[in-house]
C-alpha cells in the first residue's frame, strides 16, 4: 500500500477519533457547568418541585429496599417524607420526595454529583465529613455497639482487644476509625454493606459486627441467636447532609425538623419504628 | 431452613424485583458493547495503521487501559471524576467505565484481526483501482470482522459478568438487588446465590453457543 | 504526594496481597487448567463431559457470585477468610480460562506426534507428559501470559470481601481522605507495575512467534 495513502486514512481515523474526544469532554464540561448552576440546593428543589433522598437500602428499621414498591422502608424514609412535607408548607412550593438508594461508601459522593439533594441514611454527624458536606441539627441520637451471638461469652467492646478477634465494619462507616480507638489489637474485616456484613458475621467470618446500636438493634431483632453487647462505646447523632454552603436548604430543614419535633410526628414514627425492638428503651428515643 | 428460603424467597415480587435488575444488567451490556464496537475499532485501526508517533502513542493508552482492574476504572469515573468537575449518573459512569475498558479490549482484537488479512488482499484490491478507504471499508474490513465475531461474542459475555462490580458503586443491577432480597431474610442468601447463577449461566451460555456457531459458520 | 507518603505501607501492604493472592491462584488455575484440558481431551466420553461442564460453568458466571459464594456460604463450614475465599474463587474462575487455552495448545500440537509416541510404546499419559504438553504450552504461552494478566486485575474482586488487597485498600484511604481522585490514581500505578511489563513481554512473545511461524 502506499505510504501517503496510508497515512490519508490514519488521519481520517485520527480526525474521527479527536472529534469524538472533543465532543465527549464537551458534553461534559456542559453537565459540569449545569450542575454548577444548580449549585443552591434550596432553589433547585424549589424549581424541580421535588426532593430527592439518599437513603438505606439494606438497614432494618431505618432503610430497608420493599421489592414490591422499589423503594426503602424505614425510618429514615418517614422522617424525610414529613421533613419534605413540612418544607414545602414553610416555602409554599409543592414538593414530592424521591428516594435513590445509597452504601456507606457511595452517599458522600452522590451529594457531591448532585444526584441526590440531601441524604437522610443513618449518617453520623463527624468533624472530617463537615469539611465537605453540610450536616443539618441531629434527628436520630446513636451510638456505637458490637453485635455479637448470644453464646460468645463477649461482654463489651473491651473483650475484644485481642489479635484473635475480627470485628466485622462497612467501609465509609465512622464505626471504622472508632474501632482503632477502642479495640486497636483486634483485626478489622471491611466489607462493601451491611447484608454482606450480617451474613459474614453469620459464617463466622468474624465474631462481632460494629456499627452503630440503632442499626444492630434491626439485625438484633432479625437474629434472635445475635445480641448487643455492652453500652454503647462512642456517642454519634445522625444529622441529615446537604452539599457544601447550603445555608438556606440547612435553615428550612432545620426548622422543618423542630416543627415535627414540637408537633408530635417526630415521636409517632420513633414508636412506629422502634417500639417492638427488644432489648431497646425506646422511649429514651422520644424528644420530650 | 434452605427449603423453606426456596419457597419463600421467590415471592412474584422478589422475582420481578431481580428481572428489573437483569434488565439493568443486559441494558449496560448492550449499550456498552455497541460503544466499544466503535471506538475499539478506530483505536485498534489507529494502532493498525503505525502513523508516526500517533499511533504509538494511542497504543500506550491503550495498553495502560487494558492493563488496569475494571473494577478501579468504575470507582475512578463514579468517584473520582466529580473532583475534576464530571458528574456521571450511575447508569452512564457505569456505561462508561465499561465501554473504555472493553474498547481497550477489542482494540487488540480489532488490531490482530486486521493483522491477519493477507497483505495480497490490500494490493489486489488497489490494483483493482480501489483507494485505500474503499480498500478498507469493502475488501479489509469484512474479512476482519468475520474472524473477530467470536472473540466480540467472548467480550460481550465478559461484559455480562462484570457488570456485577458496578454493584460496588450501587447500580442496580441483578446481583445487587439480589443481596438486597438476601438482606430481607438471610435463609434466603443461597436460594438468591444458586438463581442468579442459573440466569447469568443461560444468558451467557446462550451468547458462548452463538459464538461458536458463527465460527463453525464462518469457518 | 503527601498522600502517598502518608499511606505508603498500607498501599505496600496491599499490593503485598494483591501479588499473593495472584500467585497462588496461578499457581493453583495452572494445576487445575491443565488437569480440565486433559480430561477434555482422554478418549473416554464421561470424562470428557465432566471437564467440559466444569469449563462451561465458571466461565460463563460472574467471578463475583463465586466469590460471595465461598465467602458467606461456604465458610459457614469450612472456615474461610475472605483473602482465602477471593483466592479460591479466583483460581477456580481461571482455571475454566486456562483450561480453554491449554486444551487449544494440545489440539494445535500436531495429531501425529501423540501417534507416533503410543507407537513408540508410551501410555497416554507419558506421550501427554513428555511429549504433547510441553509443545502445548509453548505455544499457547502468550495466552497463558494474558491469563495471568487478568488474573492479576481479577484480584481486585477481594476488595468486595475485605481481602486486604490493593483494590480494598485504596478504598478504605479514599473513604478516610476523600481524596479519591489521587488514591486511585496511585492505585493505577501499583497495578500497572505488576501487568504493564508482563503485557510488553507478551506482545513481543507474539512477535516473535509469528517471526517464527
Amino acid at each position: 500500500m502506499e505510504k501517503a495513502k496510508k497515512r490519508q486514512f490514519g488521519i481520517i481515523a485520527t480526525i474521527v477519533l479527536a472529534a469524538v474526544i472533543v465532543l465527549g469532554l464537551m458534553w461534559a464540561t456542559a453537565t459540569a457547568t449545569k450542575n454548577e448552576e444548580h449549585k443552591d440546593t434550596l432553589e433547585r428543589v424549589e424549581r424541580l418541585g421535588r426532593i430527592v433522598w439518599g437513603v438505606k437500602a439494606d438497614t432494618r428499621l431505618f432503610g430497608l429496599m420493599d421489592t414490591k414498591t422499589g423503594i426503602s422502608q424505614g425510618f429514615d424514609i418517614d422522617i424525610a417524607r414529613a421533613l419534605t412535607v413540612q418544607i414545602s408548607k414553610q416555602t409554599g412550593v409543592p414538593m414530592s420526595a424521591e428516594f435513590v438508594p445509597v452504601s456507606s461508601s457511595s452517599k458522600m459522593q452522590l451529594l457531591k454529583n448532585t444526584n441526590i439533594d440531601g441524604s437522610v441514611s443513618t449518617m453520623t454527624i463527624t468533624p472530617e465529613r463537615e469539611k465537605i458536606i453540610d450536616f443539618t441539627d441531629q434527628y436520630f441520637d446513636a451510638g456505637q455497639s458490637i453485635l455479637v451471638r448470644k453464646n460468645s461469652g463477649i461482654k463489651n467492646i473491651r473483650d475484644m482487644n485481642s489479635s484473635k478477634y475480627t470485628i466485622i465494619v462497612v467501609v465509609g462507616t465512622t464505626a471504622a476509625t472508632e474501632l482503632a480507638k477502642f479495640a486497636p489489637k483486634a483485626k478489622m474485616l471491611a466489607v462493601q454493606d451491611y447484608a454482606t456484613g450480617m451474613q459474614a458475621l453469620k459464617s463466622g467470618q468474624g465474631q462481632a459486627m460494629s456499627t452503630d446500636n440503632a442499626i444492630l438493634y434491626g439485625f438484633a431483632t432479625e437474629n434472635p441467636e445475635y445480641h448487643i453487647a455492652g453500652n454503647a462505646f462512642t456517642h454519634g447523632p445522625y444529622g441529615i447532609a446537604f452539599d457544601n454552603n447550603q445555608g438556606p436548604m440547612i435553615k428550612q430543614t432545620n426548622r422543618a425538623l423542630k416543627t415535627i419535633k414540637e408537633n408530635g410526628i417526630y415521636n409517632q414514627l420513633i414508636k412506629k419504628w422502634f417500639s417492638d425492638v427488644p432489648g431497646l428503651d425506646w422511649h429514651s428515643l422520644e424528644v420530650k | 431452613m434452605v427449603t423453606l428460603g426456596i419457597f419463600s424467597a421467590f415471592t412474584p415480587q422478589n422475582v420481578l424485583y431481580l428481572l428489573g435488575g437483569l434488565g439493568i444488567t443486559v441494558g449496560v451490556s448492550i449499550i456498552s458493547v455497541i460503544l466499544s464496537l466503535i471506538f475499539g475499532s478506530i483505536v485498534g485501526i489507529i494502532q493498525f495503521e503505525r502513523l508516526p508517533y500517533f499511533s504509538k502513542f494511542v497504543g500506550t493508552i491503550n495498553n495502560v487501559i487494558r492493563n488496569l482492574p475494571l473494577l478501579l476504572i468504575i470507582f475512578f469515573v463514579y468517584f473520582a471524576l466529580p473532583k475534576i468537575g464530571i458528574h456521571l449518573p450511575i447508569f452512564w459512569a457505569t456505561v462508561i467505565a465499561m465501554s473504555t475498558f472493553e474498547s481497550a479490549m477489542l482494540a487488540e482484537i480489532v488490531r490482530g484481526g486486521l493483522e491477519s488479512v493477507d497483505i495480497g488482499q490490500f494490493e489486489g484490491a488497489r490494483a483493482n483501482g480501489l483507494s485505500n478507504m474503499q480498500t478498507m471499508i469493502y475488501i479489509i474490513l469484512p474479512q476482519a470482522y468475520k474472524k473477530m465475531i467470536p472473540p466480540i461474542i467472548s467480550q460481550l459475555i465478559s461484559l455480562v459478568k462484570d457488570t456485577s462490580l458496578a454493584m460496588g458503586i450501587v447500580l442496580s443491577e441483578m446481583t445487587y438487588r439480589g443481596q438486597i432480597v438476601y438482606a430481607q431474610n438471610s435463609t434466603y442468601i443461597i436460594p438468591v446465590l444458586i438463581a442468579i447463577t442459573l440466569v447469568y449461566f443461560l444468558l451467557n451460555y446462550g451468547l458462548s453457543l452463538i459464538a461458536r456457531w458463527a465460527d463453525h459458520k464462518l469457518a | 504526594m503527601a498522600l502517598l507518603q502518608n499511606n505508603f505501607p498500607t498501599f505496600l501492604q496491599g499490593f503485598g496481597y494483591t501479588l499473593l493472592s495472584s500467585i497462588i491462584a496461578l499457581i493453583g488455575s495452572m494445576i487445575l487448567g491443565t488437569g480440565f484440558a486433559i480430561m477434555q481431551i482422554v478418549p473416554q466420553k464421561w470424562i470428557q463431559k465432566i471437564g467440559n461442564i466444569y469449563v462451561q460453568v465458571f466461565r460463563n458466571i460472574p467471578l463475583l457470585i463465586i466469590t460471595f459464594f465461598f465467602f458467606l456460604v461456604v465458610s459457614k463450614y469450612i472456615k474461610m477468610s475472605g483473602f482465602t475465599s477471593g483466592t479460591v474463587a479466583l483460581m477456580l474462575y481461571t482455571s475454566a480460562f486456562i483450561a480453554e487455552t491449554v486444551r487449544a495448545g494440545i489440539l494445535a500440537v500436531n495429531t501425529g506426534q501423540m501417534e507416533g509416541a503410543r507407537a513408540n510404546g508410551l501410555s497416554f499419559a507419558q506421550a501427554m507428559r513428555y511429549i504433547v504438553l510441553p509443545q502445548a504450552f509453548r505455544i499457547s504461552l502468550p495466552s497463558l501470559g494474558n491469563q495471568f494478566i487478568n488474573l492479576v486485575k481479577n484480584s481486585s474482586i477481594l476488595a468486595f470481601v475485605g481481602g486486604l488487597d490493593l483494590m480494598y485498600q485504596g478504598n478504605m484511604i479514599a473513604a478516610n481522605t476523600f481524596d479519591t481522585f489521587s488514591t486511585y490514581i496511585i492505585v493505577a500505578i501499583f497495578y500497572l507495575i505488576l501487568t504493564l511489563p508482563l503485557s510488553y513481554y507478551i506482545q513481543h512473545l507474539e512477535r516473535k512467534l509469528k517471526r517464527a511461524a
